[in-house]
């Protein structure tokens, strides 16, 4: 029945290279006695080929990039500020940080996107990107707040000393000497924790939001394959997060020159 | 220059500081030594208020420092410090090492405090390390270079806590060379050290500690040939 639909939409005047090549397979096709490659060529041609399916990865891919850039720019920017109230002599910002990452972690994520899509913003028309951007980046400020605190942690004191003892105000101390070796130490953690915020971007397709995860189950929804699509969407993750993670090693090896070469 | 009032400093309910008075002169060289834990390190960490004293006045030409309404930062900029583990910047270059503080804090441009730099470079020595990272040194030439970038914000005092004391032995010579050079143009130095020949020939006055207290000070002459007090001839007797 599928088959017969797409034959013939491929039989249309545009026909490209890959509908001929499926049009050359049409007879075994509907007798079903395809052999392995021409198997896996129709997986790829369904799921990938045919009117522009692969379009539909991209989208989503862009959607979740889109998404995990903004998410993590709002949970480094938050994370740090929790950081320093974590880290400040006023004990209301530690209790409200510290409270603030507990119930964070200690609660799924899939629950805290049901929430703030249904309890916050249930009565809003606002886009889901931006309801994906807020609760994705407020789910990684809890995490990323703990990275860069137990990185600042790991500076030696006399850093601070030292700093201060030149005459340095508490706060350029903190960015110019402490906060950039505190970064160093933290980057390892903080690529982890981007690769992680990519990934779980993927639970906004719970709020239908057509991410990448999203836009590979609709395909599956058109052509009921169980695997080729997913299989293209991992693809397509493993491809962004090994990007992201030689980039970052650069980074890593460039904020090392201080150190032994 | 520097004169303290009644200093107590407390940690809990440990009492390291027990009542301190001193003026320092303007131009004096004060060395302060005594056994570990006898509160010398904190008196020094004290003066630039690295450490909050308990109570007690401490006044820097003629500002309190101690009062809440000090510019503490101001005041840091015109003492110097110099720590035992030297604590240069490990993420920044010798020269940025330097030049970080004058330029951060508007007392000089980038190139004025380039040109210091170089000047105070080649006068310990090291004038080819600019552009390297504190790691790829020596300790004795860490140390020689956070002597140099607590000069470079032209401080009226330098504070030097146990300077040779995390050095390998053959190091320590080129430091304490350093230190009298700075001794002989004139700088107000206070200085917590183990090194008693330092003590002997550049200290105006020394200051013997124990227990949180100064239980004696004088000459180094009176010190170190005629002391008066029991645990000064005995910590003596185990130094020297």
């Amino acid at each position: 029945m599928l088959s017969t639909l797409m034959l013939g939409a491929a039989e249309a005047a545009h026909a490209t290279i890959f509908d001929q090549w499926w049009l050359g397979m049409k007879d075994q096709a509907l007798a079903g006695t395809l052999d392995f490659w021409q198997n896996i060529y129709k997986e790829i041609y369904q799921n990938v080929l045919f009117n522009n399916r692969w379009l539909n990865y991209f989208k989503g891919m862009g959607v979740t990039l889109e998404v995990s850039f903004f998410a993590a720019l709002f949970g480094v920017m938050l994370g740090m500020l929790l950081a320093m109230m974590r880290l400040s002599h006023v004990k209301p910002f530690q209790k409200l940080a510290g409270i603030y990452v507990g119930i964070i972690r200690g609660t799924p994520m899939l629950l805290q996107v049901l929430i703030i899509n249904f309890g916050l913003f249930g009565s809003f028309a606002i886009d889901r990107v931006i309801i994906g951007v807020i609760a994705c980046g407020l789910n990684s400020a809890a995490y990323v707040s703990e990275i860069i605190r137990s990185g600042i942690l790991s500076v030696d004191k006399g850093q601070t000393e030292a700093g201060r003892s030149l005459g340095l105000s508490s706060w350029n101390t903190m960015q110019l000497i402490v906060f950039p070796q505190a970064l160093k130490t933290s980057l390892p953690a903080l690529c982890n924790e981007f690769i992680t915020l990519i990934k779980e971007t993927s639970i906004l397709a719970y709020i239908a939001l057509t991410e990448l995860t999203k836009a590979g189950d609709y395909i599956r929804s058109k052509t009921y394959s169980a695997f080729t699509p997913y299989i293209v969407s991992g693809i397509l993750y493993l491809i962004v997060t090994g990007v992201l993670t030689k980039l970052l090693g650069k980074l890593e090896r460039r904020l090392r020159q201080g150190d032994n070469r | 220059m520097i004169t303290v009032k009644n200093l107590h400093k407390h940690f809990g309910n440990l009492e390291v500081l027990n009542g301190i008075d001193q003026h320092i002169q303007p131009g004096e060289k004060v060395v302060i030594i005594g056994p570990s834990g006898s509160g010398k390190s904190t008196f020094l960490r004290c003066l630039n208020l690295l450490e909050q004293p308990t109570s007690g006045q401490i006044f820097f030409e003629g500002t309190e420092i101690t009062s809440p309404k000090t510019d503490i930062d101001a005041i840091r900029c015109r003492m110097g410090m110099v720590f035992q583990q030297f604590n240069l910047f490990p993420h920044l270059s010798v020269m940025d090492n330097i030049t970080l503080a004058p330029i951060t804090n508007k007392l000089m441009t980038k190139e004025q405090a380039q040109k210091r730099a170089m000047e105070l470079l080649n006068r310990v020595g090291l004038p080819e390390k600019a552009n390297t990272f504190p790691k790829q040194l020596s300790g004795g030439q860490q140390q020689r270079i956070a002597i140099v970038r607590a000069l470079a914000m032209n401080p009226d005092v330098m504070l030097f806590d146990e300077p040779t004391s995390a050095l390998d032995p053959e190091m320590v010579g080129e430091v304490l060379e350093v230190m009298k050079a700075l001794a002989r143009d004139g700088m107000t130095m206070v200085v917590v050290t183990h090194e008693m020949g330092f003590a002997r020939e550049v200290g105006d006055r020394v200051l013997f500690m124990d227990g949180g207290v100064v239980l004696e000070e004088g000459t180094p002459k009176e010190i170190f040939e005629t002391p008066q007090n029991a645990r000064t001839q005995d910590f003596l007797r185990k130094v020297l």
